[in-house]
């Protein structure tokens, strides 16, 4: 079991398709977050960005980028990428730095700026890229993906098209309160059910849009900590882990699963294996959590989760959504913060956000949308080309 | 004039262009059996990785995993017909190589009575055409009753 960082302070830059640059976002997300901890920027000694691909040079370099903006002090830097997993992976050096002894204070940064419509590939002819490919030759978006998965869940669990629906209705109504969500209204059955048909069986509001903005959190050690808080938020434990081989559920980009037939396919899927991690380093079970921040890229999506951090069992996850036990209120309420559904997805900055409403939901400050009480908090999400990525919070 | 087209592999050596039993080709390992396709230069089995690769015709049937469509024409690099037109992608599980493996569904065919677990098999059919050239692609289509 790894001793616990602390989370000092958390900041966001509100979601939206604001059209400025990415640095502005994350500028500002730092500097809430610093604000927040009630430290300067000079006692930060360690930053790491996470990187956004579609932003040329600046964004592949995230962390000097951030660094440079706030002003140059020397500070050391690391830049990570992992797709929509990028801001676990930043979280995970900077905490690894800490426990390491390398450093005492920590800030870590993702934003985004996203082009309209759907998510294309970098730009240029790369007939050896498997995600130039997949648009090529199949023409496969990332919702046709969302929507293998949705299909394959009504047809094996009898989930129904109304099933995902009722997740956008209750995110939506989640998000309502929240000052960082791009979409704050609440959005009704009908509303969705009457959304335009992107990939069957999946509507245009059962799909999480591209979005800009901006998210930070200090991280320090514990020593550090308790001179500043009383009873700091803690990282229990991060998960980065990749898939075993073979890997034999269809993944974006890809255009097969890797082949059982040799090997036969691991007892724990990839899905299931992120949260396992961070169960396992920290101790716990699903039972121990009092929520959960789960990467509903599409409605569907956050039904498989619920099954893949073993809060339902396979097939059950329609049932516990019917019965409002993962709306606020419920037993184990999942996405209070209004999720992907209402925030659109800022692939760097993700994965951090989800980690600032975790502080704020474990300080009690989640204003509008607290879980009361709450002490123990799960992020998940995953990224393309076998990203995965879970961070446990605790106070 | 379509007729005066060339048929052309929209990608090189990623499928056998044989009108009457197309398949798609992968590489499998000698040392472990490990099937790969798209093809691999080497083999990713953490087991074996010293594997030589030989090329290999993967089944042309299988049973359908999932499906769905597009309804709404992908960015670039997908050449999209002007107006566009939605198509199906279906997820296919082939026994022997017991791999799932996308691709459109063939042009024409109704997915509304799709159900997982049919049969299906492929089929080459066009992706885009230019001036000169029908770029063909593999596709699957469910097996006639």
């Amino acid at each position: 079991m790894a001793d616990p960082v602390a989370v000092l302070g958390v900041g966001m830059h509100p979601w939206g398709k604001w059209g400025r640059s990415f640095v502005e976002y994350g500028v500002a997300a730092a500097r809430a977050a610093l604000a927040d901890a009630g430290i300067e920027w000079k006692d930060v000694q360690f930053v790491a960005g996470g990187d956004t691909i579609r932003n040329g040079y600046p964004g592949y370099v995230a962390a000097a980028t951030f660094a440079q903006a706030l002003g140059w002090t020397g500070v050391d830097v690391t830049s990570t990428y992992g797709a929509c997993a990028t801001g676990a992976q930043a979280i995970d050096v900077a905490r690894a730095r800490i426990l390491a002894g390398l450093c005492d204070v920590a800030l870590v940064v993702g934003a985004d700026t996203t082009p309209k419509g759907f998510f294309a590939p970098a730009g240029g002819d790369r007939p050896s890229d498997p995600d130039w490919l997949r648009f090529r030759l199949l023409g496969a978006t990332n919702p046709i993906y969302f929507g293998l998965y949705a299909r394959r869940r009504m047809e094996v669990f009898g989930a129904t098209a109304e099933d995902f629906a009722r997740v956008k209705v209750k995110n939506s109504r989640h998000g309502l309160a929240n000052p960082n969500a791009r979409y704050r209204k609440a959005v009704s059955l009908d509303e969705v059910m009457a959304s335009p048909v992107v990939s069957d069986p999946l509507r245009l509001l059962d799909i999480c849009a591209t979005s800009d903005g901006g998210a930070a959190v200090v991280l320090t050690s514990m020593e550090f900590a308790r001179r500043h808080a009383a009873n700091p938020v803690t990282i229990a434990a991060v998960s980065t882990v990749t898939p075993c081989f073979p890997n034999t559920i269809i993944e974006m980009p890809n255009f097969s699963t890797d082949s059982a037939a040799a090997v036969a396919a691991p007892e724990v899927p990839f899905k299931d294996s992120i949260a396992r991690r961070v169960y396992e380093s920290a101790g716990v079970a699903p039972e121990d959590l009092d929520l959960a921040e789960v990467y509903d890229l599409s409605t569907a999506l956050e039904l498989d989760w619920y099954e893949n951090i073993g809060i339902a069992k396979p097939g059950g996850a329609e049932k516990l959504l019917r019965d409002g036990e993962t709306t606020l209120g419920g037993r184990i309420p999942v996405n209070a913060s209004g999720g992907l559904a209402c925030f659109g997805e800022a692939i760097p900055a993700q994965a951090i956000s989800q980690l600032c409403e975790l502080t704020w939901q474990l300080r009690g400050q989640a204003a509008g949308r607290q879980v009361e009480g709450a002490r123990l908090g799960l992020a998940v999400n995953q990224g393309l080309f076998g990203h995965g990525s879970a961070v446990l919070a605790k106070r | 004039m379509a007729e005066s087209k060339a048929r052309v592999p929209a990608i090189e050596g990623w499928f056998r262009m044989d009108g009457s039993a197309p398949c798609l080709l992968g590489v499998r390992c000698r040392a472990c059996g490990t099937v790969y396709f798209p093809r691999e230069s080497f083999c990713r089995n953490p087991g074996c990785g010293h594997g030589e690769l030989e090329e290999t015709q993967l089944s042309r049937r299988g049973r359908l995993w999932s499906w769905t469509d597009n309804r709404y024409a992908p960015p670039p690099p997908f050449v999209a017909k002007q107006p566009f037109e939605p198509y199906t992608i279906a997820a296919v599980e082939l026994g022997a190589e017991k791999m799932v493996v996308l691709g459109q569904v063939a042009s024409g065919v109704d997915a509304s009575a799709f159900r997982v677990g049919q049969e299906m098999e492929l089929v080459l059919d066009a992706l885009f055409e230019d001036d000169t050239n029908e770029y063909v692609i593999w596709k699957w289509r469910p097996v006639a009753a």
